[in-house]
């Protein structure tokens, strides 16, 4: 554990959320609890289809819960425009696939959050080149995203979710289609990055490799929490 | 980058669509101000026709058209005995048959009548107006192959040729003059005709032969001529009937959009879900929607006004349709057409913006 985490307040507060698909036919969470301290970096462990991604997506706002408690930074995640302004200015989300946007260039890609939080574009432009600096993208800002390899698309997802200086981070399986090599680039990234602010990160993964250089793993299985993995 | 790029660069990577969109548009504002201007203009030379020189126009009431009208000549005269009347008119509007010909118009007036005045003479005078000779304006006399010294057969009758005379209004110069008594005998109205127009004498009011008309001839009706415009049935079906044409051209112009705008939604859910997850609010979603929307009508309404010109100007060239159409467009038409264009934009764009509003970020992010 790292040593904000000692000290800070609770970043992210989940208290026996459920969640079902197909009018509850398909229950995905189960009751889940967990608490996660400001600073802290927790690997979301689990088979596929264990729930990850649905905790993720609960935790942002992007899901509804059907009933229990989501808290982020102290504020409830029930009401629209609190999912919006936390989205803006408080969570940064990182995919399995980039999902950028392929007709825009890298930059533009970079900007949407900007844009969205209604940000002065200079500012944006300072962050944009700090982060492509630290990411090592700087010379694709320009490029269209259908040119860029595999890799430099996900540093520039990573870099679009870092563009607001989210306090919480949030990954799916940030590295889970890309190679050994870029597996192991952009998860070192990403860990200096949040590690460096002293940011929060919560990150699904397979990967039990990448999971243990996390300040905590937490097992997850068949919609419930099992417990903390040594 | 701003919302607007964003805009543009939807747009852009879709030209196709995008110029399908624009297009019904284009056709939806060409179609309106084509329609519109061509029967504004045909509704205007028929008012030039009834104003000749005057300010009121009387006419048999409840009738539905002026074709119908029957009014005593002999009520002019008494007209012009009053001293707030300066001139008084009688005009027999008919239509009259040639071998080839089917239509023309036929005006029965006297040789004092100021259209004959106005007029350019190309051939004879109108000294020769007069029994059974007819004078032709510059185009009928084309299409007849007539001359001033000749005759035609108009009806049942043949008739001398007095002169030609050059007209500024279309349906003038493509129609025939012909002698009030001779006129009246050709269609059996004898002593009667279509209206009088009445010019008002200096210091005189209106109001006065209305009032009179009202007191001492209850059948017939007096009208300044605006009042008259705005009053007259047929007119009124005209400009409808232009409206309602051009409203159903943009029906289909702003299906076209919302099959684009559908299209374009559906094209891209993955991305309006990212975007919901960069922080876009769903007013944000809706707005960058909407603005796509009204882009493409912007386009396609400045590709409208180009073609109408177009199309009235090139027909308006047509020598076959020379005279005849005098395009009429003023700023209150093609202003309503852009706020057509805009609003069939706005209504266009509701659904898809609706849908991509309420997106579920998370399960659109699923979505193959």
């Amino acid at each position: 554990m790292n040593d904000f985490s000692n000290h800070m307040m609770t970043q992210v507060m989940v208290r026996d959320v459920w969640k079902s698909f197909d009018g509850g036919r398909i229950e995905v969470l189960k009751g889940v609890s967990l608490e996660v301290g400001q600073g802290e970096v927790v690997a979301l462990c689990g088979t596929s289809g264990c729930g990850k991604s649905t905790l993720l997506n609960v935790i942002s706002g992007l899901e509804e819960v059907d009933r229990g408690m989501v808290r982020v930074a102290g504020r409830d995640v029930v009401e629209e425009s609190t999912r919006v302004d936390l989205l803006r200015r408080h969570i940064g989300y990182v995919f399995q696939l980039h999902h950028l946007m392929p007709d825009l260039t890298l930059a533009e890609n970079c900007l949407v959050p900007i844009i969205a939080a209604g940000g002065h574009r200079q500012e944006g432009l300072a962050r944009l080149h700090e982060l492509a600096e630290a990411t090592c993208v700087t010379h694709r800002l320009g490029q269209r995203v259908r040119e860029l390899s595999g890799g430099e698309r996900q540093r520039g997802a990573l870099v679009r979710s870092l563009m607001n200086d989210p306090e919480l981070l949030l990954c799916d399986e940030p590295t889970g289609a890309l190679d050994e090599r870029n597996r192991e680039t952009v998860f070192e990234l990403l860990l200096n990055l949040v590690r460096s602010r002293g940011r929060t990160m919560i990150m699904a993964t397979h990967d039990l490799g990448l999971a243990g250089r996390c300040d905590r793993r937490v097992r997850m299985r068949d919609g419930t929490i099992e417990g903390e993995m040594n | 980058m701003t919302l607007w790029r964003m805009i543009l660069t939807n747009l852009r990577r879709h030209r196709v669509r995008t110029a399908i969109g624009a297009t019904g548009i284009a056709l939806g504002v060409a179609t309106m101000l084509s329609v519109v201007g061509l029967l504004g203009g045909a509704v205007k030379m028929f008012e030039q026709i009834l104003r000749n020189d005057s300010q009121m126009v009387v006419f048999e009431k409840n009738v539905s058209d002026l074709f119908f009208s029957n009014v005593p000549v002999g009520l002019a005269a008494e007209l012009e005995a009053q001293p707030c009347v300066k001139t008084a008119q009688p005009v027999l509007f008919a239509v009259i048959a040639s071998p080839g010909r089917s239509i023309i118009t036929c005006f029965g007036i006297q040789a004092s009548d100021g259209r004959l005045r106005r007029g350019k003479w190309l051939q004879g005078g109108v000294a020769g107006f007069k029994d059974d000779a007819v004078v032709l304006g510059e185009r009928a006399a084309g299409f007849l192959n007539a001359k001033a010294g000749g005759t035609i057969s108009l009806g049942q009758g043949t008739y001398g040729v007095a002169g030609v005379v050059r007209m500024e209004n279309g349906f003038e110069n493509g129609g025939v003059f012909m002698p009030l008594p001779a006129c009246q005998k050709a269609f059996h109205k004898d002593g009667l005709c279509s209206v009088i127009t009445v010019a008002i004498a200096d210091g005189h009011h209106l109001s006065e032969v209305r009032d009179w008309i009202d007191t001492n001839r209850e059948r017939f009706s007096a009208m300044d001529n605006d009042e008259f415009s705005r009053s007259y049935a047929q007119f009124q079906i005209i400009k409808v009937t232009a409206w309602v044409v051009g409203g159903c051209a943009f029906l289909l112009g702003g299906l076209s959009v919302t099959n684009t705008m559908i299209l374009s939604v559906f094209g891209r859910i993955k991305e309006l879900a990212i975007a919901r997850v960069c922080g876009f609010s769903r007013g944000q979603v809706a707005r960058m929607i909407f603005g796509e929307s009204l882009l493409i009508c912007a386009i396609g309404t400045l590709s409208g006004w180009a073609l109408s010109w177009a199309v009235l100007y090139g027909l308006r060239a047509v020598p076959q349709f020379q005279g005849y159409i005098e395009p009429s467009l003023g700023w209150a038409e093609v202003a309503s057409a852009t706020g057509l264009s805009a609003l069939t934009a706005l209504l266009g764009a509701m659904y898809p913006a609706w849908y991509a509003a309420r997106l579920n970020p998370a399960q659109a992010l699923r979505f193959e």
